[in-house]
C-alpha cells in the first residue's frame, strides 16, 4: 500500500509509553467530560459525567476525532483503561455492588477528581 | 448511523462497494490488496485463540506475560497478530469477565476469526453493559453468587480475549485436547 495512503499508519505507529509520559496514573480517581461534541467520538455516552479510576494506561495513539476529519499528524493521546462500578454508571443496575465496566477513554476526555472515593 | 443500522441493510454494502471502487480507481490500493485483507480474515479461526489458551493453562510463566502483554506473548507462539494490541483478562473463582464492542464490533479478528452475527446486534451491544448478568444467563452462564461481573467495552484500540477458566477434569488431557475444548463463546466471556 503506498505510502500516502495515512489511514494505515495511524495504528500501526502507536507505541508504548512509559506511565511518566501520561498525565494520570494507575488508580487516579478521574471523570469523563460530559460536553456535546460534534461528529466521531470513542467515548461511549452511557459515561460521560460518570467518576471512574484508572485501570492501566494502554500507550499513546491519535485522536479518533481528528482521524475521523482527515488529520492523521495530530498529535498522539495517552489512552487509560478506566473502571467504572456498575451501581454508578447505573442508578438502577441490579447485580453485586462489586461488578464493573472498564472503558478505554483518551486522555483529553478525561479530567482530574480532587477528593479519591 | 451506526447506532441504528442493523446488518440486513444493503445500503452499508453499496456505501462499501463504492468507496472501494473509487480507492481503486484512484489507486490508493488495488483491489487484490483488498481480497488479500478479507483472504487473511477468513483464514483466522477461533482454534487460534484456543491455542493460546491451553498454552496458558499449562504454562504458568506464559500466563504471567500472557496477562502483562498480550500481543507479545501471542508472538511467541508463532502468531502473527499485525498491529492487534491485546488485553487478556484472565476469569477467576472471584471474576468473570466479558467483552463487547458497544460503539461498533471491535473484535479480535487475528486471532478469533469474525465476530459472531449476535456479538454486532444492537441488543447484545446495549445489553452487555446495562445487563450483564441477565445476558450471561441467556448464554448459560451463571456465576456463582458472589462473583464480581466484569464488562470491558472495546471502545478505542485494544481488543480483548478472555481467558476461561481450566474445566474440571482436564488434568489428563494434553495440552491439544485441551485447546479442542476453548470455545469462541467462552474467550468473549459468553460460553
Amino acid at each position: 500500500m503506498p505510502s500516502s495512503m495515512p489511514a494505515t499508519s495511524t495504528r500501526k505507529t502507536a507505541a508504548t509509553v512509559p506511565e511518566a509520559a501520561a498525565r494520570f496514573s494507575t488508580g487516579d480517581a478521574v471523570r469523563v467530560a460530559n460536553g456535546a461534541v460534534f461528529g466521531h467520538v470513542r467515548t461511549p455516552q452511557y459515561v460521560r459525567g460518570k467518576i471512574g479510576t484508572v485501570e492501566r494506561i494502554c500507550g499513546r495513539f491519535r485522536a479518533p476525532e481528528e482521524l475521523s476529519r482527515g488529520k492523521y499528524d495530530g498529535a498522539q493521546r495517552a489512552l487509560y483503561r478506566v473502571r467504572f462500578l456498575q451501581v454508578e454508571v447505573w442508578p438502577d443496575y441490579h447485580g453485586d455492588p462489586s461488578d464493573t465496566l472498564d472503558v478505554e477513554i483518551y486522555e483529553h476526555w478525561l479530567e482530574p477528581v480532587r477528593t479519591k472515593r | 448511523m451506526s447506532a441504528v443500522h442493523e446488518h440486513d441493510d444493503r445500503s452499508f454494502e453499496l456505501l462499501e462497494r463504492a468507496f472501494r471502487e473509487l480507492l481503486i480507481e484512484k489507486g490508493v490500493l488495488s483491489q487484490a490488496e483488498v481480497d488479500e485483507r478479507v483472504e487473511l480474515m477468513y483464514s483466522r479461526t477461533p482454534a487460534l485463540g484456543a491455542r493460546v489458551v491451553a498454552r496458558a493453562w499449562f504454562d504458568s510463566e506464559f500466563k504471567a506475560r500472557l496477562l502483562a502483554d498480550g500481543s507479545a506473548a501471542v508472538r511467541e507462539l508463532g502468531i502473527d497478530v499485525g498491529t492487534l494490541k491485546l488485553v487478556v483478562i484472565e476469569n477467576t473463582p472471584e471474576v468473570h469477565n466479558l467483552v463487547v464492542c458497544t460503539l461498533c464490533s471491535c473484535y479480535p479478528r487475528m486471532l478469533l476469526g469474525m465476530p459472531p452475527d449476535w456479538y454486532k446486534s444492537i441488543a447484545y451491544r446495549a445489553r452487555a453493559v446495562r445487563e450483564p448478568r441477565a445476558v450471561l444467563a441467556e448464554f448459560g452462564v451463571e456465576p456463582e453468587p458472589g462473583t464480581t461481573i466484569r464488562v470491558h467495552d472495546s471502545t478505542a484500540d485494544m481488543r480483548y480475549l478472555v481467558l476461561p477458566r481450566r474445566p474440571a477434569g482436564t488434568e489428563n488431557l494434553s495440552e491439544a485436547d485441551c485447546a479442542a475444548l476453548v470455545t469462541r463463546d467462552a474467550m468473549i466471556g459468553a460460553g
